[in-house]
């Protein structure tokens, strides 16, 4: 199996198999995470929108790989604010690097310009569509904690309708006969289409509308966050705001090595007194995250098979 | 009805669009680019169908079609025919039939799609479970037939 070379534009873009090997060089970078074995490459980090957490963790990754990074994170510091197509930047940026990380406030962005590139495209989030490396790393949180990906149950909470993470994790999760909990407002339910990918794999889900019922049934729960801007009507976010937090006092009866995850930045949906319980995990998801894209980095520029 | 009971007179030359589904005649006649057009043109709608019921039906004196015209057809009358008419006899009838892919000429209903926005042309994959969706290849988001924009 080879990732040389490739685009990862959508979670779809890699097979089951090549999913589990970049957890797996996943696990080697955490183990031993500096490792210098690409010192003559350059990755360019391109955000036409800013992102604190993927930026960041995306540049870590390089640089401890001994990678250069050249790159902007805000396209007002680049010569899109002058007017460059896409297709521009891309084509000049693509003879300057040999792997172009992107972030773009356009749907499907990152697939055109893996088309247009010369050289390897990751998708750091493309508008609304696809956000590949928080699913990997979000697969690498769930098999670090649980120690198996297979026959988990897992609750999703919040937004299920908008977040991107969710219809991409619940998509790949499809893949290891996941049993799934969704808790949300009504205005914010899954939207059919991801459900029924859920059910052409034969698997179940179950929905909810209060998060204290499942909290004791599940090995996961994934919190996502709750937006007053989804709302048409102020009125329904003030009636259902409630009804997605997690706080400390909902913690009995849980599965002993049951871990939330949220691919944050969170606001209030998860209330601080959860960060000290065992059940807390965010933040080492979020460190994951580095090596995950460690993993990929590396193995998409051939210096791991 | 027999030739002599014709609504419309017959085409020395041209095209007739046979079985166009109902309500969908106007937008054939913008997809085909008809409304913009100096050739002799007859319109019927809700005629009586053997096959299907209720029909629709064009007749365009002296144009013919190219397959990718005839085919985007597919997409708004799935049953729809092309009979080619050279002096007043049936000289060829293509079954419109639905493209695997589509290049160009429809456009993302997803106004977040990088295709809304910068110049790249469109791409679809035509995907029909059984219902016919367009996939773009970009946004991955689907366009349904019935709302769809021509470019």
């Amino acid at each position: 199996m080879s990732l040389k070379n490739r685009n990862l534009i959508s979670i779809n873009d890699f097979s089951k198999e090549e999913h589990l090997h970049v957890l797996d060089v996943a696990a080697e970078f955490e183990a031993n995470p500096r490792q210098p074995i690409l010192t003559d490459r350059v990755v360019a980090t391109l955000f036409f929108e800013p992102s604190t957490r993927t930026r960041l963790s995306f540049e870590s990754a390089a640089n401890q790989l001994g990678a250069r990074i050249i790159g902007f994170s805000d396209a007002s510091n680049s010569s899109v604010q002058k007017g460059e197509t896409l297709h521009d930047t891309i084509t000049m940026v693509s003879s300057y690097a040999d792997l172009i990380v992107m972030r773009h406030p356009r749907e499907g962005s990152s697939r055109y310009a893996s088309e247009v590139a010369k050289v390897p495209v990751i998708n750091a989030g493309d508008g609304a569509n696809q956000h590949p490396t928080q699913c990997l790393l979000d697969l690498y949180s769930i098999r670090k904690t649980q120690g198996r990906l297979d026959n988990l149950n897992v609750a999703f909470v919040g937004d299920l309708k908008y977040g991107r993470t969710v219809h991409s994790l619940t998509h790949a999760l499809c893949q290891f006969n996941t049993t799934f909990h969704l808790v949300s407002p009504e205005a914010l339910k899954l939207p059919s289409a991801v459900k029924q990918d859920i059910k052409d794999h034969n698997l179940k889900y179950y929905q909810y509308t209060d998060l204290q019922e499942v909290l004791s049934k599940v090995d996961i729960v994934y919190m996502t966050r709750v937006q007053r801007e989804r709302f048409a009507d102020p009125m329904e976010y003030e009636k259902v705001k409630n009804a997605c937090i997690l706080t400390g006092s909902m913690l009995h009866d849980c599965k002993e090595n049951m871990k939330i995850l949220h691919p944050l930045p969170r606001v209030n949906e998860i209330t601080t007194d959860v960060d000290k319980t065992p059940y807390a995990y965010y933040f080492q998801q979020a460190q994951n995250g580095v090596y995950v894209r460690q993993a990929l980095i590396a193995l998409i520029l051939g210096a791991k098979a | 009805m027999s030739k002599k009971e014709l609504l419309v007179s017959a085409l020395e030359n041209g095209t007739v669009i046979d079985h166009i589904s109902v309500g969908q005649v106007m937008r054939v006649l913008h997809i085909l680019g008809l409304d913009d057009c100096d050739s002799m043109i007859y319109l019927g709608a809700n005629l009586s169908s053997r096959k299907y019921g209720k029909k629709g039906i064009i007749k365009v004196a002296d144009k013919f079609f190219k397959e990718d015209e005839i085919n985007k057809i597919a997409l708004v009358s799935p049953k729809a025919t092309f009979i080619e008419v050279r002096n007043y006899e049936v000289v060829k009838k293509i079954q419109v039939s639905l493209p695997k892919e589509i290049h160009g000429s429809v456009k993302c209903m997803n106004p977040n799609c990088i295709t809304n926005h910068q110049p790249v042309e469109t791409f679809f994959d035509v995907i029909e479970t059984p219902d016919i969706k367009l996939h773009c290849h970009y946004c991955e988001k689907n366009s349904l037939p019935e709302v769809i924009e021509f470019i």
